[in-house]
């Protein structure tokens, strides 16, 4: 861009702010597909913010980049935007939009103030696009962080799901594990039956393995990880659901379960936690044959 | 990035490795990790303040908060100009002590730290990094 | 110096230890149960831990110490209170604490002193031990 160039862009975006923004609303609203999610007040105040911040940066930086730091409340905004066209499920391309759609309004406008001077308008135009572009870029790549974002929040939402404690009795609690058990997975059970131990005063917690395909030795190694941190806060554990094909494995692997209780089903170790308690099962008729 | 703040801590007596924790929990609780994580941090540092002392013949810690895009971490770096490790993959190793620890100090602290980084050199010290990400 | 108060409550011992402990505290408190168990002839220790907020391997050894010494001495030693946050970094470091029985708070502690020991309940006189 030649040095000589002084765009007419600060002062057109100040000059006609309130038409740019009409106009600019009207291109948006025929890219949004759900129509009706984003109020055309909403989307006002949101385009009238983003002139107001572009006409700012531009009178201060007129190099045609944006990196620089009179465009950082742009990005901002532009982020805030992104984001919540994001959680609203609108796509890449309808959130670029946002910034893109605003092309036309601004070419419509340089013509009016240029009129016939054509080598300006070619240069403005030029300016412009390449200024609305790096913008709509931006836009794009504000909108994928977002996705990423939530994508890992949910992940984090279903390791804590798949793997509830529950009380079994007082004092018993059960902890089914359903897949494969790897080190972010142990964190999030050690986590939770610590603090169900804690919350219920639990002496013992039945591991059961049913859910788990394969025990091998990484496997088996976060399951004695996750025992011995029980014990640690004074809870035994049992681990049960111990399939033949499991047994066989352990043994083969030479893996070490020191005088961990095992147990092939749940119920065989709930008896046994029981009976750890000092409880027992009667059955009423017993009772009443007394 | 340049790192959004630093301070240096002396290792030099035993009441060193208490104030390593102390400062260590601080900023790890004011860049809001996880009651989890703030714990192994601690324990690390505590481990490595301790080895500085005691084997590195006192040293200092480095701490650094960081901001990488998104996220936040704490970098800590340890170092010494003690007698340095001669095998570091021995040193490295469960059990393994040349005094009358336990030997868990060095892999214990790679365990709890997301990222781990140690140079040593016989004669001239050893300067080990650890860092946790948010 | 400083000390870790240890408490008399009959024949056993009752720590509580709430201060960021340096190391040489911890050899302090160390020698001095062995003594109190001794004095004292004390057949139970309960250490309570709730307060620590970390446990690294040189603490983790302390108690593995007291522990061992104890049961030399004929008394059972059970810590209590671990914090889960403490629990899992300790089993990360790569302690597990084998040989020292656990509880998950003073109340239990003292049922599971009382079972092991397989003492009578009695009147029980609380006196600071030095």
């Amino acid at each position: 861009m030649s040095s000589s160039f002084k765009s007419r862009l600060p002062e057109i975006l100040k000059k006609h702010q309130p038409e740019l923004v009409k106009e600019w609303g009207v291109a948006q609203a025929t890219r949004l597909s759900k129509q009706g999610a984003i109020s055309p007040e909403e989307l006002r105040e949101q385009s009238a913010e983003f002139l107001k911040r572009l006409a700012k940066a531009v009178e201060t930086d007129s190099t045609g980049q944006i990196d620089g730091a009179a465009f950082d409340p742009v990005k901002e905004h532009l982020a805030s935007v992104s984001r919540g066209r994001t959680l609203q499920g609108f796509t890449s391309s309808e959130t670029a939009s946002f910034v893109f759609s605003l092309k036309r309004p601004l070419f419509n406008q340089i013509n009016k103030e240029l009129g016939s001077a054509s080598s300006e308008i070619a240069q403005e135009i030029l300016a412009i696009g390449d200024l609305i572009d790096a913008l709509g870029l931006f836009t794009v790549e504000a909108y994928q962080k977002t996705r990423e974002e939530v994508i890992l929040r949910q992940g984090q939402e279903l390791l804590e799901l798949s793997t509830p404690v529950v009380k079994l009795w007082d004092g018993v609690l059960a902890l089914p594990l359903i897949g494969t058990l790897d080190s972010a997975r142990t964190q999030v059970v050690m986590e939770s039956l610590l603090q169900k131990i804690v919350e219920t005063g639990a002496d013992v917690a039945i591991i059961d393995i049913t859910g788990v395909p394969t025990v091998d030795t990484l496997v088996a190694q976060h399951l004695l990880k996750t025992v011995t941190a029980a014990r640690l806060m004074g809870a035994d554990c049992i681990i049960s659901g111990i399939r033949p094909q499991i047994a066989q494995t352990i043994v083969h692997l030479g893996v070490e379960l020191g005088d961990i209780i095992t147990k092939a089903s749940l119920a065989d170790a709930f008896k046994v936690a029981i009976q750890r308690a000092g409880l027992a099962v009667v059955k009423v008729a017993a009772k009443k044959a007394n | 990035m340049p790192p959004i703040k630093t301070q240096t801590l002396p290792l030099q007596g035993e009441a060193d490795i208490v104030h390593a924790r102390q400062a260590v929990r601080k900023w790890a609780a004011e860049l809001a990790f996880s009651l989890v994580d703030q714990t192994k941090i601690v324990t690390a540092a505590s481990e490595l303040a301790r080895n500085a002392i005691v084997y590195g013949k006192g040293g200092e810690m480095r701490m650094a908060a960081l901001q990488d895009g998104a996220r936040k971490g704490l970098e800590l770096v340890f170092e010494d100009h003690g007698p340095g490790i001669a095998d570091l993959k021995l040193a490295l190793q469960d059990g393994y002590t040349t005094g009358s620890g336990l030997g868990l100090g060095l892999s214990g602290a790679k365990r709890l730290s997301n990222e781990f980084d140690i140079v040593s050199k016989v004669g001239e010290g050893t300067c080990i990094t650890i860092r946790r990400w948010k | 110096m400083e000390r870790i108060p240890i408490l008399r409550m009959g024949d056993l011992l009752l720590v509580t230890i709430q201060v960021d402990m340096h190391d040489r505290l911890a050899l302090t408190l160390q020698d001095d149960l062995t003594q109190a168990i001794c004095t004292h002839v004390a057949r139970g220790v309960l250490i309570d831990i709730s307060s620590l907020e970390m446990v690294d391997s040189f603490i983790g050894r302390m108690l593995a110490n007291i522990s061992s010494m104890a049961r030399i001495l004929d008394a059972v030693t059970v810590v209590v209170g671990m914090q889960p946050a403490v629990a899992i970094t300790l089993v990360e470091l790569g302690m597990s604490l084998d040989g020292v029985r656990t509880a998950l708070n003073v109340e239990k502690g003292m049922a599971l002193l009382r079972g092991s020991l397989d003492l009578e309940p009695r009147e029980e006189e609380e006196d600071a031990a030095d």
